[in-house]
């Protein structure tokens, strides 16, 4: 039964990624990538990852969702792509590409074949103990691997920056609502949202969550509420936005050289504020990722508002 | 007893299971958006209370059965919200319902 169900899944992802790139408009396109990203979070569940599977449906179907919609509403209206018939040899080609692709593609499944074990599930529940954390994926985000979560960190904050250096966003449009029933809902889920981001936060000490879902959500309950009418400062060129973006990265590094001074390793926690201290970098993080995806949606709004 | 309770799980979830089938029929076979959305979002509702009633049933404990009810509730404001936008910028946009 279950294995019905997974093939069902992995056909179903199979034929959402076809239909996201070659659907007939760019609108039906963006939807089965949404869809998509939801079914990529199921197969993630069904592999006992439920820390990706979250981050999966907040940030690669929800957020990615918003900013691709908003792109869409500053292209110009286009039409639908008629159907060409394909002259052979061009399909002959298509064939020969795809099998050229499939070659890496069974060198790669024959890898995953030979490795031996299940991962490195084992070696980190074995060194649990050490990471002074209760869940061992925010064990691996935060100890294991610090310093490549910085770098995403740092990542994020660069795409950010470069989104404003290609011009200065405007404050928030009003949007045109076609039905006052969208503030409505909006005033009884915004605190929903700031709630969950919080539940997430809590619970990723010892459990699925974290940083990345918690600010996937605290994005989502801003772009929420910019959808439907709520004013905000443009945010590049804004002390209070660039404090806030710059907030995870900054205090991720400051903890990171801060125990220089203490006589430890670079990155190196002192064992008995392990805790705490990951759990200060996490909240950090966490509304610094909320601000910055926030950040990106308003600049992608931006052309648009000129426009209309 | 454990026999009344799977035999009820089981008749909510056939019944949620035939309206979310009904309101896909719908949306297949019906000639505008309006019809669409009032098939969509009705059944879609009542199907999602039914199979959420029949996982409560099955959970056998109180806290899972309230996060179901607190999912059904959102999807259900959610759900109502979203059709309304829908149907107002539909109508925004000029398409008249359909008339036979």
């Amino acid at each position: 039964m279950a294995l019905v169900f997974d093939a069902l899944l992995a056909l179903a992802m199979l034929w959402l990624a076809w239909q996201g790139v070659h659907a007939q408009t760019l609108f039906q396109a963006v939807v089965s990538f949404m869809l998509f990203g939801l079914l990529i979070a199921l197969a993630w569940v069904r592999l006992d990852a439920t820390d990706i599977a979250l981050a999966e449906a907040a940030l690669g179907s929800g957020v990615t969702g918003a900013l691709l919609f908003a792109a869409l509403g500053q292209l110009p209206p286009e039409p639908i792509r008629a159907r060409r018939r394909t002259r052979w040899h061009r399909r002959l080609l298509a064939l020969a590409w795809g099998l050229v692709l499939l070659a890496p593609i069974a060198l790669l499944l024959y890898g995953v074949l030979q490795l031996e074990g299940r991962g490195l599930g084992a070696e980190v529940n074995a060194s649990l103990s050490q990471a002074n954390i209760g869940s061992p994926v925010t064990a691996v985000l935060l100890n294991f691997r610090a310093i490549d979560t910085l770098l995403e960190l740092v990542v994020m904050l660069s795409a950010v920056v470069v989104v404003w250096s290609l011009g200065a966003t405007a404050p928030s449009p009003l949007p045109w609502l076609p039905a006052p029933s969208l503030p409505a809902l909006t005033r009884l889920l915004f605190p929903v949202f700031l709630l969950t981001a919080g539940y997430l936060l809590w619970r990723g000490e010892h459990g699925p969550g974290g940083a990345f879902p918690a600010g996937a959500v605290l994005a989502a309950g801003f772009v929420l509420a910019i959808l439907s009418g709520a004013r905000a400062p443009a945010p590049d060129g804004h002390t209070g936005w660039r404090l806030l973006i710059c907030l995870g990265p900054l205090a991720f590094a400051m903890v990171a050289g801060g125990v220089l001074l203490a006589g430890y390793v670079y990155f190196e926690y002192p064992p008995r504020v392990a805790g705490l201290l990951m759990i200060g970098i996490e909240i950090a993080a966490g509304i610094s990722i909320g601000f910055m995806l926030t950040a990106l949606f308003f600049a992608a709004e931006r052309d648009h508002s000129s426009q209309v | 007893m454990n026999l009344f309770i799977d035999g009820a799980s089981l008749m909510l979830l056939v019944l949620g299971l035939l309206f979310f089938l009904s309101g896909t029929i719908g949306l297949l076979r019906f000639p505008d958006v309006f019809t669409r959305l009032h098939a969509l979002s009705k059944t879609d509702t009542l199907a999602l209370g039914f199979i959420s009633a029949s996982l409560a049933l099955q959970s056998g404990s109180l806290l899972l059965t309230l996060k179901l009810l607190l999912i059904t509730l959102l999807v259900m404001v959610a759900g109502a919200t979203s059709s309304s936008l829908i149907a107002g910028a539909a109508i925004a946009r000029g398409v008249r319902p359909w008339q036979r």
